[in-house]
Parts: C-alpha cells; structure tokens; sequence
C-alpha cells in the first residue's frame, strides 16, 4: 500500500505531463485546423467572437462538401492569454495534432510568441487583425490591415474639410507596441503634410486603464488652440470608461472627433452609442456596409449565434477582424484546391494572387509577394445604434505596406517575406 | 509536526525506498533529452514540444521550490517571485537578444530609432556578464527590499501585499517601451546561444539537462538548510517570532539570506526558462503569476520539499491538458481543484499521501 | 516598396460635380422667397450635396428666419420635419454647421433660457458671416443675461473688426470670461503682425493674464475633483474588503468578482426594467442597489457557510481557495453572458455634467458616486458600531474564544458579517458600472488597488481605508499631468512600499499590547 501510493506520487507529475502529447485521436480522411484564440483571461474579450466566427466558417465549408472532398476537422485550444503557452500550444498544434493551418492570435506579442515556432516547424498562420507592420514572415498570413490601410487613410480623412479639417493632433494610445508604431507612423505622416510638433501631443495609459478623467481634460484644453482631433489606439477594454468620460465631461464629436482603430461592433456593444454619435472609427469592413454578400455573411452569422446559442447571441454582430478571419479561411480553402494538397509551401504558393468576394463589397486578393491582404478602407461614424454609417471608403482596395516608409531604415527592406525578421 | 515533510515520510517509507523512487524519477528527467535526440519518427523518440513542456514545469518546480523555502520554512508569503524569475529571464534574454542581432542593436531598439544601447545594456552581449546579471538583479533587488522589510519588522499579510505591489509597479515599468526592455512585446526571436542554435534538438537537451541540474541543486540546498540548525532556526521564526528573539536571536539575518537566497534561485529558473520557451515580456510580473505560484505550493505541500515540486507539476500539467482537451471549462476544473485541496487536503498532496502512508 | 504609394484617391468622393453659379442662383433664390421656406428647405437641402449643404447651412445662419426653426430643430434629430421619414445623412462638419445655424434661429425665440443657450453655442461657433445679425440681436436683447452672453459671442468676431477701437473693446471684454478659447484667440493679437495698434496689445496682453488666471483656478479645481472621484472609486472598491479582509482575516482574492456580481446584476435589472417596466428606466440604478447587495451579500454567505468557514484561523490557506473561487465565478460569468463586455447605459440623471466654469465640468455620475460612497461608509460605520451585529462582528473578531464563551453565534456572526462585507462589494459594483465597463475581468482590474487601500489604511480601520482611498486617489491625480499616468501609477506603488516601512501597520494601526 505504501510503496504504490509513493510511486503514484512521485510519478504523477511525469505522466499528467505526458497526458498533454496522447490527446489527439486521428480520424481518418480529414483536414486539421487549428484555431489558435484565447478563450478565457483579458483578451478572451476579444478573441473568443474570432474562435467562434472560425467555427462558423468551417462548418459552412464542410457543408459544401469540405476542401479537396475532405472535410475540416477544428482543433480549438485556449492559450489563455498567457504569451508563452501561445508558442507552447501552437507546437502542439503542429506536431501532436499535425493541423494543416493554424487560424488564429489577436495581439502583436501573441503571434511575436508565435512566430519562431512557424518558421521552425514550418507552419501556416493565418493572422486577422490589424496591427502595427514591420513584420513579413513567409509562414504567416496577414489577413488584417496594416498601418497603411487604416491609421494614414483616416488622418487624411480628419484634414479634409470633409473631416472637420483638423489642425491639430492628439494621439491618445494605451502604451504597448501596436500604438506607439502606429503613432510613430502618424507622426512622420502629419509632419510631411506640414503639423508642427507643438500641434500633436502623445499620451499613453497602462493597460486597463479606467481612469480618464485627466487625460480628457488634457483634451479639451489641448483642443482649445484650434480644431482638434483625437486619435485613439487605446486599447479594448479601455474604451469604454474612455468614452463615458468623453460624453459625460460635454466633448462631442462635433467639436472634437475622436477617430479610433481598435473600437468596432463587438465593443460597442458594451457602450451606450448614443453619446457618441459622430465619433469615427477606421476599418476595413463595417457590418452596415450594403452588398448582397455581406447580408448573407451578417444574417449567416446570426443564425449560427443563435443555433449555437452564443452568449449574447440576440445581440450578435459582425466586425472587422471577424471579417478577415471569414476571409482568410476562405483564402486558405481556395489555396488548398488550386494546390491540391495541404502542403504548407504549396499552399503557399498557391495563395500568391488569389482572390475572394468578401462581405466588405470587394474582391480582396492575397498580394503576390507580401503575405499581406489588398483591403479597402473605410472611415465610419458611430450611430446611435451602434452600427457605423460609412462616411468615406476607397475606390479600390490598397495594397499594404507592412514596412511603413514613415519609419527609417525600411527603405532597405525586400518586399517580400523572409525568414526571422 | 512541523518537521519537514521529507523527513517524515523518508522516516515512515524508509531512506531506501524514496532514494530509489527519487533516482527512478531522476532517470527518467536524464533519459527524456537523450531520447528526444533520437531520429523523428523513431518510436522511442520525444517530441521538442514534451521537452520544451517539461522544461517548463521543470523551471516552474524551481520556483516553487524558492517559494516554499521562504513560506513554507520561514513564514512570509511572498506574492511576486514573478519578478524575480522574470528579472532572470529577461538578464538572459537580453544575451539572447544581442547574440541574434550581432553588432547591430536589437530589433525593437532600431524600431523605436534608438541609435545607441542604454546604459544598463552594457556588456550584455558577454555570456558571463549576463549570468552575473541573472543572479545580481533579483540578488540585489531581494536584497535592498529585504533589509528594509526585515527592519521594519513586516509580516504576513502586509509582507504579502506588499511584494505583490513591487512585481506589479515592475510588470508596468517593464510596459513602458522607454524602459528599454521591449515593452510589452518583451523579447522573442532569438536564434542562438554562446553560438548553438537554439532551436536545434541538442541546444534543447542540453539546456533541459541544466534544469534538471539546477532543481537537483535546489533540493539538495533546501535539503541541507532544512535539516541544519539555520533550519530550525527558520522554522521557530515561522512558528513564534518573538519567542526566538527573546531566546536572543536576530531573525533578520535568517530572513534576509533566505530571501535572497530563494530570489536568486528564482532568477536562475527564469533564464533558463526563456531560451526553453522562447519569449519573455511583463505578463511574467503580473501579480496574477506569482499567485499561481504560491497555490502551486500550497497545493504541493507547504514546509516540504517534494510537494512544491508535485504542486507545480500537477497544476501546470492539468493546465496543458486541460485547455486542449475542456477549452470552455477548463478554469471550473481548475478552481474546483484549488477549493477541494484547500477543504480537504489542507497539508496538500504530500499530506494526503502521508495519511495514506499511515493508515 | 520604398515609396509612398501615392495610390490613395482623394478624400471626398462627393466634390465631383459641384457648380459654384449654379449653387450661388439656387441660394439666391430660396434666400429671396424666405415665405417659401419650411417645405422648400427640406427638399431643397437633402437634394443637396455635402458641400452645398454646407454652404446652405452658413447662409441660414447667416440669414435666421423663424419660419425655419422647426425644420433645423427637427434635423438636429436626424429628420427632416415630424412626419417625414427620410433619413437624414450627416457628417460631423454638417453637425457642427446645424449647431450653429440652429443656435442662431434660437435667437429669435421668446424663451430667454432658450436665447442663453444659443448665445453660448454662438460664443463657440459663429462664423464672420453673422456679425451683422448678431450685432442686430445684441442691441435689441432685452434679458441681460443673454446680452451678456450675446456680447462674448460678438467680441470673438469683433476682434478681426477694422476698427481698432471695436477691436479694443472686444478685448477687454474678453478679458473677463475664463473660456479657455479666448485665451488662444488674445494670444494671437501678441503678434505685431497680427495685429497692428500697440494699444490693442496691451490691452491683449492685460486680458490674456486675466484669462490664464481663471483657467489655472478651473484646473486646479478639476484635478482636486478628479482625485475625490477616483478616490471614492478606489473607496468603494475596498470597502467590501475592509470587511472581509480586514475584520474577518479572509484574503479574499475573490472579492473583485463579488464587485462584478454587483455590476452583472445592475445589467440584468436594467435589462429587465426595459422589458418589464420601460416607465421606471431612469431609475434602475435604484432598483439595482438593493439586488446587487442581495445577490454579492448571499453568494458571499454561501462560500462563507461552504467553503471559508472551514479555514478561519488559516489565513493564507482562504488565499487559495478564494481564487479558486474567483476563477470559477469568472468563467461561469463569461460563459452565461458572454466574453464581451454586456452594456450598462447611464440614465439621463447620470449623464452629462454640471457645467461649473467655462474649462470645468463635474460629470453627475461621479459627483453622484462621490456621495454615494460616503453614504455607503457612513452606513457601514454606523451598522459596526451602532447595532447589536456590529458588537458582534467586533466582538467575533476581536476575540473568537472570549465571544463565543459570552454566547455570541460567532459562526452566524462570520456569516453574516462575510456577507455584509460583499454585500458593499456589490453595492460597489453598481456604482462602477456607471463609469467603466461591465466584463468578467472587471474585478481582476480592481483587486490589487483595493488590498493596497486595506493594507495601507490599516487592516481593520474603516476610517484607514477612507483615507488612504482619498489620499491615494488624490496623489495619484496630482502626478498624472506631471509625469504621466503610467509612471504616475509606478510611483505611487513605490510611495506605497515606502510608507508601509514607515508605519508598518499602516495608516491607523491597532493599538494593543497583543503578542503572539
């Protein structure tokens, strides 16, 4: 009795641990795919909408009789918010559960974390939301916007008259990497079109940030020299006491908009919208956006919300990065035919040029060599709804520029992706 | 009763019986590496995703042995060891960091058009200096704020609030991306170390083999503290402060060196533990870390040596497991555990099994 | 790849086609047939384009008629009259016009309160185009508030007036208001070239100090508030743990979820009043108070008749449990309302604020919270030291044994008190779903701070806790504009650290000669 109970004791830690590699049972003639998106913890928030729009979306191609006649089995794990068990669960993706692609990360430090791992294992990800740039790996896929396809098309937009014609600039972030380049970025931007310095002021918070009443004071009396406009890289969750005190301190978007590019549908169905009406925010795709597929992709979902019975489903709406993971499985899916295999670097190939209808009203098409989506822009203002009516898009989408030549020294980087950069 | 759990047990099984089992288990750690060097797709070989995995529990088990030496034996509930593994593994990473960008600056520096390494990253490109830095900075830290605490004669609670409150001011320094440390992206893509590639399969080995030998060397250190005279020492100062000091004894001394002492082995874990999983940024200081190291060792066994290193390998076994096999439910399971252990198993697992032991 | 891709079209897709003659007929003509006005304008302005829009905006600004009030009262909603449901498309530059443009209708209007509120929108927006028309008004006000009010307005424009005696006069006026815009507009006058008469600048200079003198008191004013406010904040979120950490020794790691508890239930009552009793919407808040306490206070009792009961006398062991705890009720929350955060709108009493200077103004929901939290306080202190439980409690928690010995319930006594204790965290939580935003982390945001109120006031001190929440709210709001909120927030632990080796028992420790 005793000796076993030590035994078991002292073997247990070894064998919980083992426990971790046997867990995947092969099924015979189907397709992994790995959906990388942390499920509980602070950005659980965020992502999991994304896990569940990945779902969707597997399950509809599934229905039209899956990819090269397998169909797509979703292997989800949470990595909980915690950086390094992002590298550690993506490894096990791609070397217990053999997954095909990995869809998946929302912060730039996620997919940092993940990064090496790819380019060791040779992986596929596929990346939806957008972030800061300066970054091109040949075993990721950037299916969300990089700077400039969102921070500088909504600048230009706050400078024409259209846009209120803004003369000075106050660049508000929550202080990690995404806000500071992209403020950077605009910095450089608002010089070449001739903003002096004593004009834009940068201010950062920590994350979590829930105490604005100072910095919207610093607003008002900033935006007492002239027109002003704020640019806001606050951060999720920050937005909401961000807004509240905005509305309550009597700043509306008439006298000082705030344009910001991280707050879509999903955040603001947890404001009331109505004290923010006018307030803009720059994306690639809004759920109002008027086109036949979008209709079906939005009513789409909200059946699916609903048969799932989602959280909240009643209330169920679409966003950007949503978007962008609906396309990029697609993308993925469209690859994996034209290649006939799941073979990462034919797939790869495969991707180069290809093309989707999205729910955003255009046909969006994979860059030939930067890893990077052609995308549109779109300036929306908030309604009261909660819905955003576009007030200004491009003509056609724009390619991106990952290495932004706002910043020096990128002049010299090769467009297209290489390894461990 | 309040001797080591250790000693008691190895009393009741008998000393050959649990240096038999504790030779198996350091068999198998010694066993794992070498087999994971074997050729893919060999039926004996380990994947570099087990070893990595079990580096990483190994590195936990590390700190939770630091964390038991200073709660369990001497009493102070420390909430932020986090930031002493994480000051030691971003010593560490700043080695790695300069070794994979060669003479130029690192990635995130020439990002921010920094033209020049701050100061504090002198000498950091030298693989000795770096491992003088991995024990000098949490060393040094533990030691500043110790002789401080001690002096002001701070305990229990107060002690715990108020380390929680140091990791936390450093996880939001260290976010600042003025800092010099990479913000909250900290540092990641590193390629080599002292010039072996740090993702081919002996670099890994070999770097798990030193976690093994590190964790031996902690046991061994805790071992002989534990049944030395400075043992007992801390044990008393534990259990009845004031009745040592009358007895004419200077607790501060005792508490400093094992503080530092426990800080020190806490960095060491943390610089092994970045090359092993690749990244280090602030997330490591959040408070919430350091909590979940202090259940480790409640769950493990307080005031023994063997259940820190269960607590670690249970919780964070289950969590591997757990967040792929119940994503949704995972966190339920998870707290259940902590409330059941906490209910019935107040001397954590190494109490259970002692019980059964017993009976 | 080097380039800025010059690949971006021009902003303002609409300008195409515009017809400055064409336009210029148009507006002559409506201007002309100002009878014609109510229907003709709709019809007239939403075949328009943006930027005719625009320019019609400034010509009825311009050009009030009466007769149009309706019409832009009716646009400020986004309609184009009471019983016309076209939808009516606006961008913020059109908003800001329309402001304008209706203020200046207003000030036709009968009602002076009405007046004084379009000669302030005026003071902020009027364009040189109404100057005659303002002139016209200002002579003709008989109220002489909005006189006043209407001569601010007028003095902005007066100051590009050819006459430097006009211009003279504006400035000095302007020197008497603390609008922070007038501030900007005197500096401009410093300039020589600028402005050419040297009296002028005197005068712009003299007036410029007055201006800068109001705004620095309006500043200082607001920072004093935003320190009471964050304080009542912080306050309201440790005051549940003064009882459960403080009184009882339970390191209550789940005591920020009692506060989301507190908040989630605010949500469903909202939800459920907008169902149920639309009427009564504005008052939920109320109606919240009392369940959030109910809900926090019994799940409280029941983890304390569960699971805490069994660890008194092993306080670091409760650490473990109760974040055991904390991580179950935040799953459960995440998986019942969802990740996202759900939306706790503000009713109309808790929106807004009270404008008390022209750069100040004290949001309602925190002067609100602000009196909440010392209500709640109050309450608290009189329930511990005024009531039979509260002996008890104090008695329990004093002395278990001795209690228990004099025929105290000490475990109904731990029970209720533990449920009092989060009760207040609830009630906590209804008042920060005001002002933040209501997830399942929003008691992991809020943990730290509150054991730092406790430990630094003093565990087991009410009145410690009152102070160190305002002490520390308030330090923290006087460093924020200094260095920042990230290392403002950096120092203030650091000062924290620092006092606590001061005054290890923090701000108003027991006395007593207890030793172990």
């Amino acid at each position: 009795m005793k000796r076993r109970s030590l035994i078991k004791a002292f073997t247990l830690s070894a064998s919980i641990a083992a426990m971790g590699l046997s867990w995947s049972i092969q099924a015979a003639e189907t397709i992994k795919v790995g959906i990388l998106h942390s499920l509980s913890g602070t950005m659980a928030i965020s992502e999991t909408s994304l896990k569940d729009m990945a779902l969707m979306t597997i399950e509809q191609i599934n229905a039209k009789g899956g990819v090269n006649g397998k169909m797509l089995e979703a292997v989800v794990v949470d990595p909980a918010s915690n950086w390094p068990l992002f590298a550690e669960k993506s490894r096990q993706l791609l070397t217990q559960d053999k997954v095909a692609v990995v869809f998946g990360c929302w912060t730039s430090v996620s997919r940092k974390s993940v990064l090496p791992v790819f380019e060791e294992l040779n992986g596929l990800l596929f990346y939806p939301v957008q972030y800061e740039g300066e970054e091109m790996s040949p075993n990721v896929f950037y299916t969300g916007a990089a700077p400039n396809q969102q921070a500088i098309p909504a600048v230009e937009y706050l400078m024409s008259e259209e846009g209120g014609a803004a003369k000075r600039y106050f660049l508000l972030g929550t202080d990690y990497v995404y806000p500071r380049t992209t403020n950077k970025i605009l910095r450089a931007f608002l010089h070449s079109k001739g903003v002096a310095d004593k004009d834009i002021e940068e201010v950062y918070t920590p994350f979590g940030h829930s105490d604005y009443q100072t910095i919207v004071a610093n607003i008002k009396k900033f935006s007492a020299g002239g027109k002003t406009a704020v640019i806001s890289t606050v951060n999720g969750d920050s937005n909401v006491p961000f807004y509240k005190e905005l509305a309550n301190q009597g700043l509306k978007a008439t006298d000082v908009p705030v344009v910001a590019f991280s707050v879509g549908e999903e955040e603001l169905r947890g404001i009331d919208a109505k004290p923010l009406v006018g307030h803009l925010a720059a994306w690639n795709y809004f759920e109002s956006v008027e086109n036949p597929v979008n209709t079906q992709f939005v009513s789409d979902w909200k059946a699916y919300a609903k048969a799932k019975n989602l959280p909240g489903a009643d209330k169920a709406v679409t966003n950007d990065p949503m978007e962008a993971t609906y396309v990029g499985i697609h993308m993925w899916a469209q690859a994996v035919e034209k290649a006939k295999s799941t073979d990462v670097d034919k797939v790869r190939e495969a991707l180069a040029g290809q093309s989707f209808k999205a729910p955003s009203g255009f046909t969006l098409t994979m860059d030939k060599t930067n890893h990077h989506l052609h995308k549109p822009v779109m300036i929306g203002e908030i309604q009261d709804d909660g819905q955003f009516n576009v007030v200004w898009e491009t003509e056609s989408p724009v390619r991106a520029q990952p290495w932004s030549p706002f910043i020096p020294g990128n002049d010299k980087r090769p467009d297209y992706a290489v390894k461990g950069n | 009763m309040n001797q080591p759990l250790l000693v008691t047990a190895a009393q009741k099984a008998g000393p050959r019986l649990s240096l038999a089992i504790g030779a198996i288990v350091l068999l198998l750690l010694i066993a794992l590496p070498l087999l994971s060097l074997l050729p893919a797709g060999h039926s004996l070989q380990v994947s570099a995703y087990t070893l990595t995995l079990v580096g990483k529990i190994l590195c936990y088990a590390i700190v939770a042995l630091a964390l038991d030496l200073v709660w369990g034996y001497a009493g102070l509930l420390s909430l932020g060891h986090g930031l002493f593994f994480a000051l030691g593994g971003y010593a560490m990473g700043m080695y790695l960091m300069r070794e994979a960008a060669g003479d130029s600056l690192p990635a995130f520096m020439t990002f921010l058009s920094w033209s020049e390494l701050p100061w504090y990253w002198a000498g950091t490109q030298h693989f000795a200096w770096a491992l003088c830095l991995v024990v000098l900075a949490p060393g040094l830290l533990a030691l500043v704020f110790g002789y401080f605490a001690f002096r002001s004669r701070i305990k229990g609670v107060y002690f715990s609030i108020m380390t929680q409150a140091l990791t936390f001011a450093g996880m939001l320094l260290f976010f600042r991306n003025e800092t010099g440390f990479g913000g909250n992206n900290g540092f990641t893509n590193f390629r080599s170390i002292l010039g072996f590639e740090i993702t081919s399969q002996g670099t890994r080995a070999v770097l798990f083999l030193l976690t093994v030998a590190l964790l031996l060397a902690s046991l061994l250190i805790g071992w002989r503290l534990a049944r030395s005279k400075f043992g007992r020492v801390l044990t008393a100062l534990r259990d009845a402060e004031n009745r040592l000091m009358f007895c004419g004894y200077d607790p501060r001394g005792f508490k400093l060196f094992v503080w530092v002492l426990s800080a020190v082995l806490c960095g060491l874990a943390g610089a092994l533990y970045v090359p092993q999983v690749g990244i280090i940024n602030p997330s490591e200081m959040s408070p919430t870390n350091s909590i979940e190291a202090a259940v480790w060792v409640a769950l493990g066994g307080r005031g023994t040596l063997i259940g820190p290193l269960l607590g670690a390998g249970l919780v964070n076994g289950m969590k591997s497991w757990f967040t792929v096999a119940f994503p949704e439910f995972w966190l339920f399971f998870l707290g259940a555990l902590f409330i059941l252990v906490t209910l019935y198993l107040p001397k954590g697992v190494v109490g259970l099994l002692k019980k059964r032991g017993e009976q | 790849m080097n380039l800025w891709e010059p690949a971006l079209p021009a902003i303002g897709p609409n300008e195409h086609h515009k017809d400055p003659a064409m336009l210029k007929a148009l507006l002559a003509l409506l201007l002309l047939l100002p009878l014609a006005a109510q229907a003709g304008d709709a019809d007239f302005f939403i075949a328009a384009k943006p930027n005719e829009q625009a320019s019609l905006l400034q010509a009825w600004a311009a050009q009030p008629d009466p007769a149009r009030l309706a019409l832009l009262s009716a646009m400020q909603q986004g309609r184009l009259g009471a019983d016309d449901t076209r939808k009516l498309r606006l961008n913020n530059r059109l908003r800001g016009l329309l402001d304008n443009a209706l203020a200046s209708h207003q000030l036709l209007s009968d009602d002076a309160t009405l007046r004084l509120a379009a000669a302030r929108q005026l003071q902020k927006s009027a364009q040189p185009a109404q100057v005659a028309f303002l002139d016209r008004r200002f002579a003709g006000e008989p109220d002489a508030a909005v006189h006043a009010a209407l001569g601010l307005a007028l003095a902005n424009l007066q100051l590009a007036d050819s006459n430097p005696a006009v211009r003279l006069a504006a400035v000095r006026l302007l020197g008497e208001t603390g609008d922070p815009m007038a501030r900007t507009r005197l500096e401009t006058l410093l300039d020589p070239a600028v402005e050419t008469d040297a009296g002028v600048r005197t005068a712009a200079e003299t007036s410029l100090a007055q201006v800068k003198r109001k705004l620095l008191i309006g500043e200082l004013l607001g920072q004093a508030f935003s320190g009471l406010s964050l304080g009542s904040i912080l306050l309201l979120a440790a005051l549940g743990l003064a009882i459960t950490f403080g009184l009882l020794g339970v390191i209550n790691m789940a005591h920020g979820e009692m506060l989301m508890l507190g908040a989630y239930t605010t949500y469903v009552v909202q939800v459920l009043v907008q169902r149920y009793a639309p009427g009564a919407l504005e008052f939920y808040p109320l109606l919240a108070l009392p369940a959030a306490f109910a809900v926090s206070a019994g799940v409280g009792m029941l983890l304390e008749r569960t699971v805490i009961r069994h660890l008194y006398g092993r306080p670091l062991e409760t650490l473990l449990a109760t974040w055991g705890i904390s991580l179950i009720l935040i799953q459960a929350i995440r998986l019942i309302f969802g990740a996202q955060n759900v939306e706790v709108a503000n009713p109309g009493w808790l929106s807004g604020g009270l404008q008390v200077l022209p750069n100040l103004v004290l949001p309602y929901s925190r002067i609100v919270i602000i009196g909440f939290a010392l209500c709640v306080v109050l309450l608290t202190w009189l329930l511990l030291n005024r009531t039979r439980l509260g002996l008890n409690v104090r008695a329990v928690t004093q002395n278990r044994n001795m209690a228990a010995c004099c025929g105290v319930p000490t475990g109904r006594v731990d029970m209720l008190a533990f449920g009092l204790g989060s009760g207040i965290a609830g009630l906590g939580g209804v008042a920060l779903s005001q002002i933040g935003n209501v997830g399942p982390d929003l008691g992991q945001s809020y943990i730290i701070d509150s054991f730092l109120v406790v430990v630094l006031g003093g565990v087991g001190q009410l009145a410690g806790s009152l102070w160190a929440a305002f002490g520390l709210g308030i330090a923290n709001k006087l460093l924020e504009p200094q260095i920042g909120a990230v290392l403002g927030k950096i120092l203030i632990l650091a000062l924290i650290i620092l006092f606590i080796q001061k005054r290890p028992q923090g701000l108003f420790a027991l006395k007593g000669r207890v030793i172990d």
